[in-house]
This record gives structure tokens, sequence and C-alpha cells, in this order.
């Protein structure tokens, strides 16, 4: 066998090989620039937030300590995220099966890009609707609640002429996710394979029997995890809720009231930030770091569900 | 012919094909009928305009499944009102929509002028003044924003489909990128105050600072983006370059970022949209101020979602001319994103592969 003499390495393909070591390092490197940014984020918190856990009286905004300052205002966060998701999901659901499989055609396309706009509607200028229009149109509603189901704690009153209350806060935080839901499930439903849905058909199945037997179980990890992620971004949701709510530090069950209402996290730390000064920036930082660590739980838990989904 | 069909065709007579059911105008005729008794009630004066349509709507949900349970049975009956469920569903969430749009629209169209573009908030108390300095600000903090996260984020993106296919790094990289999405814009903003605290020590308010907080919401969607755009790419094109003799970098550069630069610049087009209307992290660490300034390395910087969150929370003296510009500025902002918005997606809709709805 005879060798044939190795070639004569020109210029060009060295720095080929250089080029390509350093590029690939430099691909390499933004990819953990982008580890260290999260571990960053984590840290910075924790090294900010953890003095905090021994702040009490006016550091811990006359608290007797920091769980009982963070509590209500988690509690808040949870409740204003349940309404939403309490009157968003169904609808959302809704709309998108009107987009996948109610409407024409071509309707449904002008439809989905419409959701996905609204969708990027920047959250203060929800915030501001929330406040100017949606509070005032509601009171109405409210004092009819009021009157006629006052015996119930979550309407007990007293309505504010200015309609800001918890359930306006999650109204809009409703709004708000909406778009965010519905483009995940339509995505989902539409994804279901054509066969088991013209097998059903086929089989007589009505359209909703072809929906509830061929394209729910399907899609149900899907939806699952739309919810969730529509839950992550209502308890992350600042600017909203900021606008609509006082901040406050009291835990309530009322719904429909202002003085006695309760607040959220990021609505409390963005109203806050401004005036704080010392301990209480710590304070606010490690109501930050909950926050983080419950929205992180619901993503991961969304995300989960959807990959298994995929697998499944 | 006559005695044909009466000879032979009894039996098919008795076992048509299809069941009885519903004329196709039905759906139509019940709205109509519902909506005129409700409407009639209304003008009667014996309820509400608002109660009107809700009783329209039970008219309508409670008349519909009946007739159709009486003429085509159960299983279609059901039908028909889970359809009208799902349309009464998607109509109670376009009236927020709607409305949020005409409201913007409607109540932020009369501000706006050459003076309100032109003009910035500095000593001015109640009219006269505009949103230039936060139009400048939003500028140029999302530009900034923009010129931190598209290298990282692409970079990145290159990394996960061309060099650590499969590797633990790259696992790594993918679930922290979807952790990443999940971190609430408040936070972010905690984060770059953190940061530059360290630095130029508490109470720190630059623009920079905020654009380092966007980049932390927006890396993580340029790198979604682009990574679904590079997979599109064929392995033919960078196969084919390899049998060139290309060397891997140059493929990357000259064939595979090329084919895919449509997609990216569609996701990175979207990903400034969704950063542009960020209020929470500019709140706390850009902060507001009533003049223009382009120096995002010092001092504060107004943006339009700060401006709008302080023209509604503290007002001062002038509480509805503040809300006039409140509304202008958001629908300034609304005008940018959606604008952006449409870019991106004829961008991307020009060059997307296609596929159904």
């Amino acid at each position: 066998m005879t060798v044939t003499a190795p070639p004569v390495v020109d210029a060009e393909e060295s720095t080929g090989r250089v080029g390509d070591a350093v590029f690939a390092g430099i691909s390499r490197g933004s990819a953990i620039l982008i580890m260290l940014a999260l571990a960053g984020v984590a840290v910075f918190l924790l090294q900010q937030g953890l003095p905090a856990l021994g702040n009490h009286g006016e550091a811990a905004y006359g608290k007797d300590n920091i769980w009982a300052f963070v509590w209500p205002l988690l509690f808040g966060t949870l409740l204003a995220s349940l309404i939403a998701m309490i009157v968003a999901a169904p609808l959302a659901i809704g709309v998108a099966l009107i987009i996948s499989h109610y409407a024409p055609r071509p309707v449904a396309k002008v439809l989905g890009w419409l959701i996905d706009l609204l969708a990027a509607i920047p959250s203060v200028v929800y915030g501001l609707w929330g406040i100017q229009f949606l509070a005032l149109n509601m009171v109405p509603v409210y004092k009819w609640l009021e009157d006629h189901a006052g015996w119930i704690p979550f309407f007990e009153g007293p309505v504010p002429n200015s309609g800001r209350t918890m359930f306006t806060a999650g109204l809009v935080l409703a709004v708000m996710a909406l778009p965010i839901i519905t483009a995940i499930c339509r995505e989902v439903f539409a994804q279901t394979p054509k066969m088991h849905q013209e097998a059903a058909l086929a089989l007589g199945a009505t359209r909703w029997e072809m929906i509830r037997l061929a394209v729910f179980p399907y899609a149900r990890s899907g939806m699952v995890s739309a919810v969730l992620l529509g839950l992550g971004r209502a308890l992350g949701e600042t600017m909203a809720v900021a606008l609509v709510l006082a901040p406050t530090l009291i835990v309530s069950f009322n719904l429909i009231t202002a003085e006695q209402s309760s607040s959220t996290i990021a609505a409390n730390i963005a109203l806050n930030f401004g005036n704080a000064s010392g301990s209480k920036i710590d304070t606010l930082i490690f109501s930050g770091l909950v926050l983080f660590v419950i929205t992180f739980a619901v993503n991961f838990l969304g995300r989960s569900i959807a990959a298994r989904g995929r697998k499944g | 012919m006559a005695d044909l069909q009466t000879a032979g065709a009894p039996e098919r007579q008795a076992m048509p094909l299809t069941g009885a059911s519903l004329p196709r105008q039905a759906p139509l005729l019940a709205v109509l009928i519902a909506g005129g008794l409700a409407a009639l009630l209304a003008l009667l004066g014996v309820i509400g305009w608002v109660a009107a349509i809700f009783v329209g709507w039970l008219l309508l949900m409670v008349g519909l499944p009946l007739w159709s349970r009486a003429v085509e049975g159960g299983r279609r009956s059901v039908d028909r009102g889970v359809t009208l469920l799902v349309w009464s569903a998607f109509a109670l969430a376009m009236v927020p929509l709607v409305s949020l749009v005409w409201t913007v629209v409607s109540k932020g169209f009369g501000i706006l002028s050459s003076q309100f573009f032109n003009n910035s908030m500095r000593g001015v108390l109640g009219e006269g003044g505009g949103i230039y300095h936060a139009i400048m600000g939003t500028l140029i903090i999302t530009a900034l924003a923009t010129v931190i996260s598209v290298p990282i984020g692409v970079l990145t993106a290159v990394y996960l489909v061309e060099y650590g296919k499969g590797s633990t790094l790259a696992r790594v990289i993918t679930f922290l990128v979807d952790v990443m999405t999940g971190i609430p814009s408040i936070v972010a903003g905690l984060f770059a105050y953190a940061l530059f605290a360290l630095f130029f020590g508490p109470g720190v308010r630059m623009g920079v600072g905020g654009a380092v907080a966007l980049s932390v919401l927006m890396v993580p969607i340029v790198v979604r983006a682009a990574e679904e755009m590079l997979k599109l790419v064929p392995d033919e094109l960078r196969e084919a370059s390899y049998a060139l003799g290309v060397p891997k970098w140059r493929t990357i550069t000259k064939v595979v970022l090329p084919t895919a630069v449509a997609g990216i610049v569609t996701g990175v087009t979207l990903a400034v949209a969704r950063v542009a209307g960020e209020t929470a992290p500019l709140l706390i660490i850009a902060g507001l101020t009533t003049g223009t300034n382009f120096n995002p390395f010092s001092d504060r910087m107004a943006t339009l979602p700060v401006f709008i969150f302080y023209s509604i929370t503290e007002p001062g003296l002038h509480a509805d001319a503040m809300a006039d510009y409140a509304w202008g500025a958001a629908l300034v902002l609304v005008a940018i994103v959606m604008l952006l918005n449409i870019v991106a997606r004829v961008v991307g809709g020009f060059f997307a592969p296609k596929t159904g709805r």
C-alpha cells in the first residue's frame, strides 16, 4: 500500500481550524454566559434577600417577622391568579376551539392573528384599562353582588366607588392571560391527528363528540400546561395589579372591597421600591425571591407536563 | 314513474339515511328570535340593556337545544348546545379585548399632536408637555437590550444546534433557558438593581441597568426562536458545504445562518416587541425623569411604560391632564409594539415553511 504524501497544510486550512476553535469557543462561551446570568440572578437575590430573614418591625413594614410580611402578599398573589385562571381557562379553551375547529378557515386565520397581537399588548396598558375603564364599569356589578350575595364572605363589601378591588385585579389578569392560554391550546388542538378526528366523524359522532373523544384526550396535557404557563404569567404579573390595587398587608377573602383587600408580591415591590431604603430593600428583594421560586415551580410543572404529553 | 316509486320505494322511505334535522338556518333563526324577544323586553322598559343581553342569551341557550331535542334527538341537541356555549365563550372573551383596544384608541387619539411628540415634561405642570423623553428612553434602552441579547441568544442557539447536540451542557442550557422564560419581569429588575448596586452603591438608577434587566427577559426568547430556525436548516446544506472542504465555522456563518436569517429576524423582532412594553424592571432600575436623557450610563431615564405608570399612580395636582398623557403614551406604545409584531409576522410569514392552521 502506497502512502501518499500528506497534503501540504495551506494557510486557508489552518485558519479554518483556528477559526473553528474560536467560533466553537465563542458560542459555547455565550451558552455558559446564560448559565452564569441565571446563577447570577439566583445569587444576587439570595445575597440581597437572605439578610432580610432576620428583619422585623420597621424593616419588615411593621410586621413581627419576615414571614408575617410575605404571607399576606403571597396569599393575595395566589388569590388573584386563581380568580384569573377560573375566568380565563374556560374562555381561552372556547376561543381556541373556535379557531381550531369551529370558525371557517379564513376567519380562523385572522382570529389567530388577532389573538397573537393581543398577547403582545404591554401589561401596563392592560393595567391602565383595568383602572380607568374596567374597574369603573364593574362597580354596579359589585354593588349588586354586595346587596344580593353579601352573606358570602367573598362579597361582603363595602364596594369602593373606584371599583379597585381584588376581583378587578383578577379580571385584568384573566384578560392578560387569555391570549397566552388560547395560543398554546390552539396549537395543541390543531396538532390532533386528522385521522382520529375523521374516524370519529365517520362513526357518526357529532362535532362535540368528536372533540370530546378525539381532540380533548389528545390535548389534555397540552391544555394543563397551557393553563399552568398562563398561571405563571399571572403570578409574576406586576403592573396590571400594581395599578389596580393599593399595597396592603392583609389576608382577606373579600373580593369586592378596597381597604380590606389583599395585594400581590410583584405589585407591592413595584409600589414600594421607589421609597424603600436600607433593610426595607432587602425585605422587598426577599419577597421577590419567594415569587421567583413559586413562578419557577409552576412553570417547571407546566413544561414537564407538556414534555410528558409529547412523549406519551 | 309514479307507479315505480310507489311500488319500489316504501322500504327506502321507511329507512332514510339521515334522521330528521333542523333547517340549516335554524341557529340564525333562534338567535334572531331570542334577540328580538330580549330587545322587545328592553324597549318596553321591563329590564335594562345588560340584563336584556343576558336574558336573550339564556333564551337561546335553552331554546335551541330544546327545539333540537324535539326534532333531532339528544346527541345532536347536546352538540348544538356546546356549539352555542363555545361561541358564547368566544364572544365573552372578545368583549374585554375589543373594549381594551377601543378605549386605548379613543382616549389616546385626542392628545396626539406634534407638540406631544416633540416636547418633554420638563417644567410642565398640567397641559403643554409631551412624551419625547419617554419615547427616546424606550428606544435607547430597548436598542441596548437588543444589542446585548441578540449576539448572546443567537450564539447560544448555534451552540445548542451545531456544537452541543446531545451533550450534558446543552441539556442543562435548554433547561435553564426554559427557566429564564418564566422569570417574573420584576425579579429581572431586582437582579439588575442588585448587580448595579454592587458597583455603584445602593439607590443606583441608570438606563443601562434597564437594558440588562430587559436582556434577562429577552435572551431566552431569542434563543428559542433562533434554535427553532436553525433546526429547520436541512442537513444536506451543511453536508454539501463540508464536502467542499469548508470548515465548520464558515459553514455556520456562510450557509446555516444566512439560510435561517429571516426566521431569526422574526424571532428577534417579536422579542423586541415583548420587552419594549415591559414596565416593572424599568420602574426599579431606570426610574423616571421629566427631562430628556440621552446617556444611558448616568441618571434616571424615562420610558413609555414607566411614564404611563407614574402618570396614573402619582399624577400630582393635574390628575386629568396626566391621565390624558397616559392614554396618549399607551396608544403610542401599543402602536410601536403592534407595528413590530406585524413587521415580524410579515417577514416570517413570507419565508416560513407551510403549515396547517
